[in-house]
């Protein structure tokens, strides 16, 4: 690996990650079409799509549908999955072979059996699809990731700290809420962020258990057949810019504490 | 980073750290539940479902219990060939995805490691994808491979695409997409391994003499292979299992029908509930039996 390979695998790799940009750029490209209903000949710049999101029929109340459905089953999933976290590394009980591979299973298992599985029990019991099911089917399959992810910061965690605050004489609620809990926190901040992100993009588990609610990825599932409007590339778009803007922050704030770190 | 799901981590031996407490049972007893409750009975009530059989002279798609196990042959034989294909389409788009990801994670986890801007920078792009639309990425494909799109422009002139002939709608757009959507699940996992990678082993490959090649083949490739086996089961599971990709409206066409579509239309559509819990069960037993390889070489200790 030196000589031309050196170059070989900068250029490489340059070209893999343009062609994962490709799709990004052309929709935000066509955020800004003026397209009237079909989005698929570019017609001339506008800024009309942006300024006017809400007027194509639907988009908007999909999008909210999307936003409080990923509000909630994240919330569920990130409460449920920290506590299972937490035990997984501090405490040792039975059946801790068994609890793994169930938190594992969701992880391994096709969303089309997640979707079916959740819409076949639904059928069974005579639950009538809604926002309430879709909530319930997202924060199932969002609770694994935080699991996993939230663990890893506790498997990190110094106990020196929380043996410290013992020895300060505080209560075992003080010592988590006060040095536990706030170690923990980014970790818990980031599972969130990726539920909210998954359940947000999801479509295919939705799909099965939506009934008659509209989603934004079902919205657009939905508008393919027919076309899609701009104003779903302009959402899109403005999810994807905010999503990066705050990627961006964290990873060079986390690069920066870093260098100043390795200074010391 | 929770792409490293696959990727075995160190286990620190604390023991001071675990113990036996009733405050275990509260912490774990409602996320338990629920999964109990919206995972494993609903995978019961799919096995249920699917030996089902039809209510004699009842509506349309009204089902009853039975012990039929006839719908598994029934949904072997009309459905084999869209199975068939989505194990192979899923396999196919794991193997682009690894000759696109692998030496991207390489470069990205070892090669810039002297430069960790451009190396938070580079990671961040591999993570873009997840943050637009799915759907609408892949209609973005469909469109710049539409007929008077300049890629079949470029494939018509040097003779690949005929007349009349069109990107969209063939195995070779549907295993695109998937490769395309699943690159960064491949990448990450052996970019979180590579990562970790310790530079002095490869040195000492050089340092014994080895070539590049060889170092490379019997030091640096064994080192990767957790995240290597990780990133293909996080590409292959839902690639497998996709309908996004494969559908009429996006890459697909008929033909290119995969496990996924013919679910989705006996489920939602055709309300034949019994061939798509069949369906589902096959699907899930293959996925099974490849993930408890995985569980056999590793333990269950390092699934998380």
């Amino acid at each position: 690996m030196r000589g031309f390979g050196k170059y070989t695998i900068w250029i490489y790799s340059g070209m893999a990650l343009v062609f994962l940009m490709i799709p990004i750029v052309y929709t935000i490209v066509f955020s800004f079409n003026d397209a009237r209903r079909t989005n698929i000949i570019w017609r001339g710049f506008t800024l009309d799509n942006w300024l006017n999101v809400c007027s194509a029929q639907d988009v908007c109340r999909a999008f909210g549908n999307s936003i409080l459905i990923a509000v909630v089953a994240t919330f569920i999933a990130t409460v449920l999955g920290t506590m299972i976290a937490i035990a997984l590394v501090r405490y040792r009980f039975r059946f801790r072979n068994t609890t793994t591979l169930l938190i594992f299973l969701p992880l391994t298992t096709p969303e089309v059996v997640l979707g079916a599985g959740l819409a076949a029990q639904f059928l069974q019991a005579g639950v009538p699809k809604g926002l309430g099911t879709v909530i319930i089917a997202h924060a199932l399959f969002c609770i694994s990731f935080v699991i996993v992810t939230v663990r890893a910061r506790v498997a990190s965690l110094d106990p020196a700290l929380e043996e410290a605050g013992r020895d300060l004489y505080g209560s075992p609620q003080q010592v988590f809420w006060r040095i536990t809990f706030p170690l923990l926190l980014p970790g818990i901040i980031a599972a969130a962020l990726l539920s909210f992100a998954l359940s947000f993009d999801d479509f295919i588990i939705t799909n099965f258990n939506r009934g008659a609610e509209v989603t934004f990825p079902s919205f657009v599932y939905t508008a393919a057949a027919r076309g899609i409007p701009p104003e779903a590339n302009v959402i899109a778009s403005a999810v994807f810019l905010l999503a990066i803007l705050l990627v961006l922050v964290s990873q060079f704030s986390a690069a920066a504490r870093r260098r100043r770190l390795a200074k010391l | 980073m929770a792409f490293s799901a696959f990727t075995p981590t160190e286990q620190k031996a604390d023991a001071s750290i675990q113990k036996r407490s009733p405050v275990a049972l509260l912490l774990l007893l409602p996320g338990v539940i629920f999964l109990v409750l919206f995972f494993v009975t609903p995978l019961l009530s799919l096995l249920l479902t699917s030996l089902q059989e039809p209510v004699p002279d009842g509506f349309f798609g009204e089902y009853r219990q039975a012990l039929r196990w006839e719908n598994y042959v029934f949904v072997l034989e009309t459905y084999g060939t869209q199975t068939l294909r989505s194990f192979g389409y899923a396999a196919l788009a794991s193997l682009f995805a690894l000759l696109i990801g692998f030496p991207l994670a390489y470069f990205i986890g070892i090669t810039l490691r002297r430069f960790p801007l451009l190396q938070a920078l580079c990671l961040v792009l591999v993570i873009a994808p997840f943050f637009i639309s799915f759907l609408l990425r892949t209609l973005a494909w469909k469109q710049i491979f539409a007929i008077e799109g300049p890629v079949a422009g470029f494939f018509s002139a040097i003779g690949i695409l005929g007349p009349g002939q069109s990107i969209t709608g063939t195995a070779f757009s549907v295993v695109f997409g998937l490769t395309y959507n699943f690159i960064p699940f491949m990448t990450l996992p052996i970019y979180a391994t590579l990562e970790r990678l310790d530079l002095r082993l490869v040195e000492a490959g050089g340092d014994l003499y080895a070539s590049p090649a060889t170092t490379f083949r019997t030091v640096t490739l064994p080192l990767a292979a957790p995240g290597v086996i990780s990133g293909t089961l996080l590409t292959f599971i839902p690639a497998s299992g996709d309908y996004i990709n494969a559908s009429r409206d996006f890459l697909g066409s008929t033909e290119t029908a995969m496990i996924g579509t013919v679910i989705e239309a006996n489920f939602l559509v055709l309300q034949n509930y019994p061939a798509a819990a069949a369906l589902s069960i096959v699907l899930m037993a293959v996925i099974l039996v490849l993930v408890s390889i995985y569980v056999r070489r590793s333990g269950t200790e390092e699934l998380l």
